[in-house]
């Protein structure tokens, strides 16, 4: 009887010293010939490997993206004003007077709301007193889309554009929370009252939805440009294309100017850059 | 049984309440709707008529799906001539009197579906139309 219950007990605490310790010889063993190997030495070789300072990294495929050349708007401001009447004629985007409601696709503000992140002081008359285009940046990291709950709002992956499904949209606005760029509005009423002609192509949205520039995805599956840039056609005044593509428009000016990007520290990697 | 009479005439007027829609309307369902044919004239649909009458709520949220999540905006070609997927780029270019061709049967069989809260009629869209 005693003999029994002591070899039981040796037993039990023999198995379940060796179910404890499994895990850990397991990893011992494998593990080594991995971990001391290359890519330990490598890895950190390769992340700073290139000369060019902060480079972000590019997911692979086509990523729509824009320049918008500021010098070309500084003395022809009447075509801004036509580049965003036709989007917002295009998309059937109703003119809310009340500013709390308004809709947006694209519109005006100053150099000081849309570039938080720059200084003021001493900026040209020109460049204070103008208004810039802003629109949705298409993100590469859209902060909207990790916040809808519904999947709503997601990048399309053969271009990179920031879509809105508006048939799932619950109106939860998380993703107006997130979006750094204030490139989201909400339909607080049905908008149809508000919307002068009707675009018959493209519908309208209802009340309680959450919408924003689609980079013209409909237009572009038909082959032609966004309809902010097509109104500004021969200007260069927004450069429209696949900023992966290194033969592309976008990249040829993107590569001999100067550009800068609006709130570039939220880290959303933003499409859109601005010449200044 | 306790309470014989009462059970039954209960029973009686329970039966008769439930069935009263059928026997007020002397066991017709009324008029079937006639959606109007296209008044265009075109004979041929993205399936035949049988199966759009069944599915044509299925293959709309096929559509929708394809095109919004997926850029899938390819044109779908009927007796020769282009479409692009959507009640309004399709259906709406030959069927073009949403009243009498799709509330017609909704109408009957009680069904509202929320397409047109957003999507645009003919008949909507010609009141704002871009003045040309």
């Amino acid at each position: 009887m005693d003999t029994k219950r002591r070899k039981f007990l040796k037993m039990a605490g023999a198995t379940v010293l060796a179910g404890i310790s499994a895990p850990a010889v397991v990893k011992l063993t494998s593990s080594p010939a991995v971990a001391s190997g290359d890519s330990h030495s490598a890895e950190p070789a390769a992340g700073h490997a290139p000369a060019a300072g902060h480079a972000e990294e590019q997911p692979a495929g086509v990523r729509l993206g824009m320049v918008i050349d500021m010098r070309k708007f500084y003395d022809n401001q009447q075509m801004l004003d036509e580049a965003i009447a036709v989007c917002h004629k295009v998309h059937n985007v109703p003119d809310i007077p009340d500013r709390k409601s308004e809709i947006k696709w694209i519109w005006k503000t100053g150099f000081g709301n849309a570039f938080t992140e720059q200084s003021q002081n001493h900026r040209s008359e020109t460049v204070l007193n103008s208004s810039f285009p802003v629109l949705c940046n298409h993100c590469d990291n859209p902060s909207c889309v990790k916040a809808c709950p519904t999947k709503a709002t997601f990048v399309v992956e053969k271009n990179g554009i920031v879509a809105m499904d508006f048939h799932r949209c619950i109106g939860c606005r998380f993703c107006m929370a997130a979006c750094p760029y204030g490139a989201r509005s909400f339909n607080w009423q049905d908008p149809r009252p508000f919307i002068k002609t009707y675009n018959p192509e493209w519908p309208t949205r209802m009340r309680g939805v959450v919408e924003k520039c689609n980079f013209c995805g409909e237009r572009l599956a038909k082959g032609l440009e966004p309809a902010c840039v097509e109104a500004c056609k021969g200007t260069g005044a927004m450069v429209f294309g696949d900023l992966n593509d290194p033969h592309s428009e976008v990249r040829e000016v993107l590569g001999k100017e100067f550009t800068i990007q609006r709130k570039f520290a939220a880290g959303t990697r933003p499409s859109v850059f601005y010449i200044v | 049984m306790y309470n014989k009479g009462m059970v039954m005439a209960g029973l009686i007027i329970f039966v008769l309440l439930v069935t009263f829609p059928i026997w007020f309307n002397r066991l017709d369902a009324g008029p079937m709707p006639k959606p109007e044919l296209p008044p265009g004239g075109e004979k041929e649909c993205v399936a035949p008529a049988a199966v759009m009458r069944d599915t044509h709520m299925q293959l709309l949220n096929e559509w929708r799906d394809d095109v919004t999540r997926n850029s899938n905006r390819e044109v779908i070609v009927v007796a020769g001539k282009e479409y692009g997927k959507g009640l309004q780029l399709a259906c709406m270019q030959c069927h073009s009197n949403k009243e009498k061709f799709c509330d017609s049967c909704h109408e009957y069989a009680a069904v509202q579906p929320t397409c047109w809260s957003c999507h645009i009629s003919p008949t909507e869209a010609e009141l704002k139309k871009e003045a040309q």
